[in-house]
């Protein structure tokens, strides 16, 4: 790698790191309804909003209550999102005269994006209207982002409460995430995008003249191409910070109009971590013990690290095949060498790589490059970044509140070893703890498992397999990862456009969303009312640099384990088939 | 006949051939798959081995997936794993019922007297002890086994205790008071006490006992429970893993045009490897070996829960009295008032205390001896009155009537506040220089006792309290376990915070009464903490109750042994200390086998994967990083030594993982380090000799 791919890999983690302590501490303030210096601007939209919708900001709810409102409000989003996409036809600002979505299609992406999942089986600016971009799509970009804070902020106060029955106002939280973190974040991010150009209008899209003519597929003579715009950079902004990853454009982060310049790559890709890395500051600060935030920060930098290494060393490494055609992969001042296909050339292996970690860590799905063509060590990465249950960094609330999940079972575990009744934050962790936590541990492998078993078994799954082989393997495996994880990336090579992979797939970014939200705050329900355990001399602290190993272990056993034998009949034998 | 129960080495297992026969027959009786169910994942082992002995048969008659005695060799091992974990089960029941059944023998059929009137000298029918109910008021006379568990309410006896505590020395028992609780089983020696039942028969102590040792009351503890809870879904997870790469394999073999799909018999093996067998296997021994732990160090836990509670006890309350000092304070000096000889004083205090039977009186006399040569008058020698010790007057004493060199002489001595009320009331002075070296006395941790001579103040003996040997060491230890400890003591602060300071707790409670214990175990418990104590008495029992974790003392109170949650049969209060390390090394054998069992898994992928899609993709032989001579081989070596691995277990398993007191994070690191590591490590090794004896045999 050269020294300039290492100087802009150091460069965003420096930035990325500055970042966390003031940007937590800001959500920390958004949380427990501290004075933010946003107050005079947004205080009054807030409390406007809390007396239209009839909420009163200062009754807190129990676990169940909050449940509930999250999944009445998640139902009733999804329900939206369908209806627009279904009725579009009849709906203004829909200047290239859009149909309806076909109903599969329309179920897959309502739940996509409700879920926070972003799965597009659909070419944006072929399928959908600006009208339901904006209204269906980004809103939902804003409130599922703002619903994984919310929930996450309910799950911490579990965590930092004793005796008492109420988790918080799920309401409050939704809202004031979207209006005081996600708004104004992304406000600034869109304008920023925009300075660099990338387009943000209402007209329809238009013709250009071609420097050469071309023929399509039926001999017909091409002499003019349809340039696609629309109301990007406000979609872009949040489908980045909201870990959303849903693109504009069909080809995502790749296409010039959504990340024209190397700044623009550089504010996205840090856009993926950012508020999920800060959220793990929120954390401690609202346990009121910042050490425990550090530590599981320093979790998931070690993680994504050695996995980012992996994929770079491999994909710099580039492709035995083309060596042996006498193909010069070396990189030199003139190329960036290594394996550059599906890569764009303006941002090289080191970004597109960084991305490809980034956004499989972050469960934010969104591209700068084309995971189907990484190196099959490449693609593993993004596999195993998922398979890992989105916990490193993973979705915006969603990521650190299933790492909990893990702090929990490595706590458990880790208590037994010095012999004395686990405990976490002055909780005992106890039998229906583990309960819940084994029921979430469990659920996603099954859901992946089952559903890729499924497919390779059934007609309807392998028909549309374009690269049938380990190769396909590895793609239906990447489909059922991503979206039973509420990723939303894609490896592309099958046509996930057929009722078969858009019901099984929303079913799968059903349970992967809300199977795995309600046990959660069932388990933060609990530790809020456990009495206060003191810590003692006894007690095994959790933010030393031994509790940190321990709980990378974990993680990537629990997460490996599961998924090693899949692993090998795809990613790992295509390697060495190619080696 | 002295029973095994107290007398076993403690440092061995304890095992003999019989018993090894006897878990032998009991494991294969476990195989009923409704024993089976309630440990998820051996049960699924056992339907593995049910499939693949199917799939065997299935085999023999020529239409098999694999060869007979590759399908026959798996089911057979897989046949062990479970035959395994039932033994290792089996046998930790095994010591139990052996010393249930010398129990036994003492709870043979008694007779019992039932007196028509509570009262000695009324009349009586003789029933059998079932027939006796909790109130009935019975005799028990010299020679008699005593039927049921009761309350002496009249008559003093001596009683054999052994059938219980192993102890052959016999104890008194009598009404009223700390020794009035009497134990069915055990035997009266002299004289006659009259007991009202306080257990209905077959509930009594012996017959708990007898239960607990069994193991057939023995109900998962919630520790237990939660680890079962993460152990059953990890065994689902892996069961979808092998399930579903059946579909995957046949995928695979279809994409590539050639191989056959993995076999089923290769499909449970790779379940049963991953599946954590080691620690599901192991699980109930290891709950059965605690509590068989505290059985051996004379400790009888009515629950499991209790051992578990006491290895997260954070606050020790221990009396100060028999735990952190002798049990008797010693006199070590005389202080004389200004103007008194030092031989008066001491020839004083011989005086008053020759009738003293207390460990206290009895040194002051050798005090004397030795030191001023005063001999041991024989009380009969002198024409005396002695007054004995009362709580009313907190003093003792003698009246020696006038002779030819002295007039009579009144002497007593008591507590330096109540020897001064006593001689103010006389009209005599309270010299200040006494008052001061009862201070200084008092600061130091010792007892004053002040000697008075009619209306004249004589000085002051000096009683110390000797603490034990060792205790301040083991006070450090426990402290670095996370454990505080607490004096309970009805000394005065002084005299507390001086012996405090030298046995090296961490707080003192002075002037204990009864409700001051419980107040402070509530206050602790507020607080969050785990509170264990020891107590005796009927005043402890309210406290017993309280406590998280409370011993009982076995020569106690009925109250105070049904308050508590753990009787100690030889009565010694630093127990405790122990009973919390074995608390402690439950939880660490089941966090150690759960870690261990878990990072296994890694070689047996190693070994396992390969060797399954070896005929689809060849390449795949890379991952084949221990070098297994053939696929077959490689399947097998994981198998047996997934097998062999719970037999290699099972003594850690029994014995449990030694408790070190060092820090939480320092035993982390340990346990990781051997288990975590070692875990990862050792199958390599073991599976690759496995394989390597396999191709010696040529077996393969």
């Amino acid at each position: 790698m050269t020294a300039n791919g290492i100087f802009q890999i150091v460069f965003y983690f420096a930035v990325l790191i500055l970042l966390v302590k003031p940007l937590g501490t800001f959500m920390a303030h958004v949380f427990q309804r501290e004075k933010t210096l946003l107050d005079p601007v947004l205080g009054p939209v807030e409390h406007f909003i809390y007396r239209l919708a009839r909420i009163n900001p200062n009754e807190e709810y129990n676990w169940k209550e909050n449940a509930l409102a999250m999944l009445l409000f998640n139902f009733a989003g999804l329900l939206v999102v369908y209806v627009l996409q279904r009725f579009q036809q009849f709906l203004p600002l829909n200047p290239q005269r859009m149909s309806a979505v076909s109903s599969d299609s329309a179920f897959n992406t309502a739940v996509s994006f409700a879920s926070n999942t972003n799965w597009q089986g659909y070419g944006g600016e072929t399928t959908m209207s600006y009208f339901t971009q904006m209204v269906g799509l980004t809103v939902q970009n804003f409130v599922s982002a703002a619903t994984g804070l919310a929930l996450l902020a309910l799950i911490i106060r579990g965590f930092a409460r004793h005796s008492m029955k109420t988790l918080g106002n799920f309401w409050v939280d939704l809202t004031r995430s979207a209006l005081y973190i996600l708004l104004p974040l992304s406000f600034l991010l869109a304008l920023t995008l925009v300075s660099q150009g990338v387009v943000q209008t209402f007209s329809p899209s238009f013709s250009v003249p071609l420097l050469q003519s071309t023929i399509d597929i039926n001999g017909a003579k091409v002499t003019e191409q349809q340039i696609a715009v629309g109301p990007a950079a406000s979609q872009i902004a949040i489908k980045q910070l909201g870990t959303n990853g849903g693109g504009f454009f069909n080809v995502n982060s790749s296409h010039p109009f959504e990340n024209p310049t190397p700044l623009s790559d550089f504010l996205e890709v840090l856009s993926i971590l950012l508020i999920a890395a800060a959220l793990c500051y929120t954390y401690g600060y609202m346990v009121k013990d910042t050490r425990q935030g550090w530590a599981i920060l320093a979790v998931m930098m070690i993680i994504f690290f050695g996995l980012l290494s992996i994929s770079l060393w491999s994909e710099q490494h580039g492709n035995p095949a083309f060596t042996s055609l006498g193909i010069d992969q070396t990189s030199s001042s003139l190329q960036p060498g290594g394996n550059m296909e599906g890569k764009e050339v303006r941002f090289g292996i080191p970004n597109s790589v960084l991305w490809e970690t980034a956004t499989t860590a972050a469960s934010n799905g969104s591209v700068n490059s084309m995971h189907d063509s990484y190196t099959p060590l490449g693609g593993l990465v993004a596999l195993v970044m998922m398979h890992l249950g989105e916990v490193i960094f993973g979705g915006v609330g969603s990521g650190l509140y299933g790492m909990l999940v893990f702090v929990v079972v490595a706590v458990f575990v880790a208590g037994l070893l010095v012999g004395r009744t686990p405990e976490y934050l002055g909780h005992k962790i106890e039998t229906y703890e583990m309960k819940m936590a084994s029921l979430l541990i469990l659920i996603m492998p099954i859901t992946v498992l089952v559903f890729t078993a499924i497919a390779v078994m059934t007609d309807a799954g392998r028909s549309t397999i374009f690269n049938p082989g380990v190769h396909g393997f590895s793609e239906v495996l990447y489909l059922f990862t991503s979206q039973s994880n509420n990723n939303g990336s894609a490896f592309a090579g099958i046509g996930a456009n057929t009722p078969f992979y858009n019901v099984t797939g929303g079913i799968a970014m059903i349970i992967g969303r809300y199977w795995l939200a309600v046990p959660t705050l069932a388990l933060a329900g609990s530790l809020a009312q456990k009495k206060f355990v003191p810590p003692g001399e006894g007690t095994l602290p959790t933010h030393t640099p031994l509790f940190i190993f321990w709980l990378i272990a974990v993680v990537v056993i629990v997460g490996a384990l599961n998924f090693l034998p899949a692993l090998a009949l795809g990613p790992i034998v295509e390697h060495l088939m190619m080696h | 006949m002295k029973p095994q129960i107290s007398h076993q080495n403690k440092e061995t297992l304890g095992f003999n051939g019989k018993m090894f026969r006897r878990a032998l027959i009991d494991s294969l009786a476990k195989l009923s798959p409704r024993s089976m169910v309630r440990n998820p994942v051996m049960f699924v082992v056992e339907a593995g081995s049910v499939l693949t002995t199917a799939l065997w048969i299935q085999a023999l008659s020529g239409s098999g997936e694999a060869p007979p005695w590759f399908i026959g060799t798996v089911s057979l091992w897989l046949w062990f794993t479970v035959l395994f974990a039932n033994f290792s089960e089996a046998l930790a029941e095994g010591r139990g019922k052996a010393q249930a059944d010398a129990l036994k023998k003492a709870r043979q059929e008694i007779k019992a007297k039932r007196l028509h009137e509570p009262s000695f000298g009324s009349s009586y029918e003789v029933v059998a002890s079932a027939m006796l109910r909790k109130g009935d008021v019975f005799l028990v006379e010299a020679g008699d086994v005593i039927a049921i568990d009761g309350e002496v309410v009249e008559g003093v006896a001596s009683v054999d205790e052994s059938a219980i505590t192993g102890e052959s020395a016999p104890v008194i028992r009598e009404s009223g008071g700390d020794r009035s609780a009497v134990t069915g089983g055990t035997r009266v020696l002299s004289d006659w006490l009259v007991v009202r039942a306080s257990a209905e028969p077959g509930g009594g102590f012996l017959d708990r006992m007898i239960h607990l040792i069994e193991g057939a009351k023995r109900q998962k503890t919630p520790n237990e429970i939660a680890l079962n809870i993460l152990l059953a879904a990890f065994t689902i997870i892996f069961l979808v893993v092998c399930v579903t790469l059946l579909p995957f394999s046949l995928y695979s073999v279809s994409t590539a045009g050639h191989g056959t799909p993995v076999t089923v018999t290769v499909l449970v093996a790779l379940l049963v490897c991953l599946i954590p067998t080691t620690i599901g296997g192991l699980l109930s021994a290891i709950g059965i070996a605690g509590m068989d732990r505290m059985i051996r160090h004379n400790v009888i836990a009515t629950s499991g829960r209790a051992i578990e509670a006491a290895g997260d006890v954070d606050v020790l309350l221990l009396d100060k009295t028999g735990t952190i000092t002798l049990g008797n304070r010693m006199a070590t000096e005389f202080t004389p008032a200004p103007g008194i000889a030092k031989e008066r004083l001491a020839d004083a205090a011989q005086l008053a205390s020759l009738a003293d039977e207390t460990p206290e009186g009895r040194s002051i006399v050798v005090l004397a001896k030795e030191k001023y040569g005063l001999r041991g008058r024989e009380v009969h020698e002198i024409a005396a009155h002695f007054i004995p010790f009362s709580a009313q007057t907190r003093m003792s004493g003698v009246d020696i009537q006038p002779d030819s060199s002295n007039g009579k002489r009144i002497i007593r001595k008591g507590a330096a506040d109540a020897m001064k009320a006593y001689i103010e009331q006389q009209g005599g002075k309270f010299p200040s220089a006494i008052q001061q070296t009862v201070q200084d006395i008092s600061r130091v941790g010792a007892t004053p006792l002040v000697v008075v001579e009619n209306k004249e103040v004589l000085g002051v003996i000096h009683l110390k309290d000797i603490v034990k040997g060792g205790i301040k060491e083991r006070f450090v230890h426990l402290r670095k376990m996370g454990i505080k400890t607490v004096m309970i003591t009805g000394d005065n602060p002084l005299t507390a915070t001086a012996i405090a300071a030298e046995a090296g707790v961490d707080d003192f409670l002075a002037e204990a009464k009864p409700e001051d214990k419980l107040k402070l175990i509530r206050e602790y418990q507020k607080g969050g903490r785990l509170v264990a104590m020891t107590g005796d008495g009927t005043n402890d029992a309210p406290a017993l109750a309280q406590a998280d974790v409370a011993v009982a003392m076995n020569t106690g109170t009925q109250s105070a042994r049904e308050a508590a949650n753990m009787i100690d049969l030889d009565s010694n209060p630093t127990k405790l200390m122990e009973i919390v390390e074995i608390g402690k090394q439950l939880l660490m054998t089941r966090g150690t086998l759960t870690t261990f069992s878990i990072a296994n898994d890694v070689a047996k992928y190693f070994a396992i994967i390969p060797a399954a899609f070896a005929t689809t993709y060849p390449v795949l032989n890379a991952l084949n990083i221990m070098k297994l001579a053939t696929p077959e081989s490689a399947i097998l070596s994981a198998v047996i030594f997934n097998a062999l691995i719970i037999v290699a277990l099972i003594p850690l398993a029994l014995k449990g993982v030694k408790y070190r007191a060092v820090s939480a994070v320092e035993l982390l690191r340990r346990h990781l380090l051997i288990y975590g590591v070692g875990g990862v490590i050792a199958p390599f090794i073991g599976i690759k000799i496995i394989d390597m004896i396999l191709v010696a045999l040529r077996l393969i």
